[in-house]
């Protein structure tokens, strides 16, 4: 416990995300408003979630365990789709915002293109759902005590801040899935991306079975990264043009 | 989080007894008013034969030391008392609710009675009466309450200290900050020091206003903010028309700024300016552009190197600037100067709004359930509500209230997050599941 694990599981889970952040969004105010406003619309879209679970909850009786963990389940499956119905509102209040700046600017094009928006609002969406999963296991995990003491699993910290950090990644990867696919009207990709959230946070219900979760969790995010990397221009070629360039540290070669 | 009472053992005869502090903020108000009954029943019963430490006269510095302390804060509480008369500490609710109400009610007044006389203040050109009034009032905000402030830093981390190192801090802060707020500083450092006043003033109100008595001055004054800056009459609309008529910045102790105030630089550059140019024309009249034969002329040349002289000539053919000339440029009308006016394209944000938004953030993180989740969420709610007052100032463009969307949107969120997200984020991080 206290400062070691406090500080290895912020920076498991938050580290990577962070860094997207500092490297390509903390420059331009454009994104850093798209970044908190995409933060907002997952955060509406938790109320509403919740607010459901709670009136159901209210309306059930407390004592059956099973009841209760079923209107969880029930909970959780509602706040997916939630989330995703959300992401499809502000993509259209994106689209409507670029006709805006188009209208601002002075030549006519906008300062931020889609698929910019859609990297920026994934990011949002990922970072708020990470800090609201992980923060108060992070503010307790500064405190005194020993994990897993009543015979629940020792690895609670570290399995929770490797599975913020997968759906931080997943987060982003499905909102550029997510803008493309309503861009093109292939709502096969739409529909790709609410199945695999339901299947990722399907996986969670294994828990403490970390087998279970962990591993889909991740291989789900790899083949989403490469969806989403070749859905925004890259290609074997691009990759390995960039990995030569690299490793021989000879001048960039002219980018295609 | 801020926990702003410290957290002391307490002896109380011989037994070691812990103020647990908990998170709700109207128990600091409890132990400050539980600690000043220990100490008189300590003052009680301290007698030479007193088992309670074995050193009676340690025991007498203790209780002095802490009769100081307790003064200070109890000269705070009753300085606060004077705003909220109405304790909160009722039997029933509708008597809270009551006491509450009288309360927002007595601080509105004050507040609208201060903006109302610093307006006719501002009518009637009183500006020395003006400049006193923000002097004394940053001059308390930088060194008594950052004093004070620090010092519950040091009690609650436990941190030995020295005076005369306070007193170094404390002056060197204090001095920088007033430079940088009423004259000139760069402009990161205003910004700075700008925000850490507020946060200050932002703790004083989350410290010493009680629970529900916070959460209602909050609503009415953004209330207050919407009829003051957008009704003819409003106190606030006035001063910045008036401000507008006079073509003068309002005072920088009040006003965060996005951006340089460039009007103070633009003036002095002048002089300074035509006696570089009058160099230049020297120069050029004395010798041709090929040849510089004026050594010391060369030497002050303004910055102008030969090539670059050499390269404007050719390019736009030789120039020479003549005190007709300038004259006749500089009393050509400035549009196209003041629409590229950096200052025009920034943002000014008063300093009460920091505040307000301040004391939501800050409550919310210190009395609620939820702890970090609604802190977060009214974070970002503030946020989204100030950009969404920007969006309206850009179509507008005109003064609008920063407050009511903003503490709309955090007040909703709040109590949103701290009753119905915060048991379901419970129940899903119990379970470990992942939404």
């Amino acid at each position: 416990m206290t400062l070691a694990v406090f500080f290895g599981c912020t920076f498991i889970a938050f580290g990577p995300a962070f860094s997207l952040f500092l490297f390509t969004i903390a420059r331009d105010p454009l994104r850093i408003i798209i970044l908190i406003a995409g933060a907002f619309f997952w955060l509406v879209s938790l109320l509403l979630s919740s607010l459901i679970w709670f009136i159901a909850v209210k309306a059930s009786d407390p004592r059956d365990e099973p009841l209760q963990k079923g209107l969880l389940i029930f909970g959780v499956m509602f706040s997916v789709l939630l989330q995703e119905a959300f992401r499809f509102l502000y993509y259209k209040l994106l689209r409507k915002a670029i006709e805006g700046l188009v209208a601002l600017s002075e030549d006519g094009c906008s300062p931020i293109s889609i698929q910019q928006m859609a990297y920026v609002a994934g990011v949002g969406f990922g970072l708020m759902s990470g800090a609201f999963s992980m923060i108060n296991l992070l503010a307790d995990a500064l405190g005194p005590g020993t994990v897993g003491i009543h015979g629940d699993s020792q690895l609670y910290f570290l399995t929770s801040a490797f599975m913020t950090m997968v759906l931080i990644f997943l987060h982003t990867f499905w909102g550029i899935l997510f803008f493309h696919g309503c861009e093109n009207r292939h709502w096969w990709e739409i529909l790709a991306v609410v199945v695999m959230h339901l299947a990722v946070s399907g996986s969670t219900f294994f828990n403490p079975l970390y087998i279970g979760s962990l591993v889909p969790s991740y291989v789900l995010m790899a083949i989403a990264a490469v969806w989403a990397y070749m859905l925004s221009g890259g290609s074997v070629q691009n990759l390995r043009r960039f990995l030569l360039c690299a490793q021989s540290g000879a001048s960039p070669q002219p980018a295609s | 989080m801020t926990e702003l009472s410290a957290h002391l053992p307490q002896f109380q005869h011989g037994q070691l007894t812990e103020n647990f502090p908990d998170n709700h903020l109207s128990n600091t108000n409890d132990n400050s008013e539980r600690r000043r009954h220990d100490n008189s029943e300590r003052r009680r019963n301290d007698n030479p034969g007193s088992e309670t430490n074995g050193q009676p006269q340690n025991n007498i510095q203790q209780v002095v030391d802490q009769d100081e302390e307790e003064d200070e804060e109890l000269t705070l509480k009753y300085g606060a008392n004077i705003y909220t008369p109405f304790t909160e500490e009722t039997d029933t609710i509708g008597q809270r609710a009551l006491n509450s109400i009288l309360n927002a009610a007595i601080m509105i007044s004050v507040i609208i009675v201060m903006t109302i006389l610093l307006v006719v203040l501002y009518k009637y050109r009183c500006y020395k009466v003006i400049h006193g009034w923000l002097i004394i009032s940053s001059l308390l905000l930088l060194f008594f309450f950052s004093f004070i402030y620090l010092g519950e830093v040091f009690k609650t981390y436990n941190v030995a200290m020295d005076y005369i190192t306070v007193a170094l801090i404390i002056w060197n802060f204090g001095v920088v900050g007033m430079i940088c707020i009423h004259w000139k500083g760069p402009l990161r450092l205003q910004q700075a020091y700008l925000i850490m006043i507020s946060a200050l003033m932002a703790l004083v109100f989350i410290k010493y206003l009680p629970e529900w008595t916070a959460w209602l001055i909050l609503a009415v004054i953004s209330v207050y903010d919407l009829v003051a800056v957008l009704c003819p009459k409003g106190p606030l609309r006035m001063l910045v028309e008036t401000a507008q008529e006079r073509n003068e910045t309002l005072f920088p102790a009040l006003i965060y700024s996005s951006t340089m105030v460039w009007l103070v630089n633009m003036a002095e550059e002048d002089p300074e300016g035509q006696r570089k140019a009058s160099k230049n024309s020297t120069y050029d009249k004395q010798a041709p552009a090929n040849q510089p034969q004026n050594e010391d002329a060369e030497a002050d040349d303004g910055g102008f190197s030969q090539e670059w002289q050499q390269q404007r000539d050719n390019r736009i053919g030789p120039i020479e600037s003549t005190p007709e000339s300038r004259a006749a440029v500089q009393a050509l009308p400035s549009n196209s100067q003041t629409s590229e006016d950096p200052e025009e394209r920034g943002v000014k944000l008063g300093l009460g709004d920091f505040i307000f938004y301040s004391v939501l953030v800050g409550k919310a993180s210190a009395t609620a359930s939820g702890d970090w989740n609604t802190t977060l969420a009214c974070f970002v709610a503030i946020l989204i509500g100030l950009c969404l007052t920007l969006l309206l100032l850009a179509i507008f463009k005109k003064a609008l209230p920063a407050l009511p969307i903003s503490i709309t949107f955090g007040l909703v969120f709040y109590f949103a997050t701290d009753n119905l997200v915060q048991p379901f984020m419970d129940q899903l991080a119990f379970h470990q599941f992942y939404i």
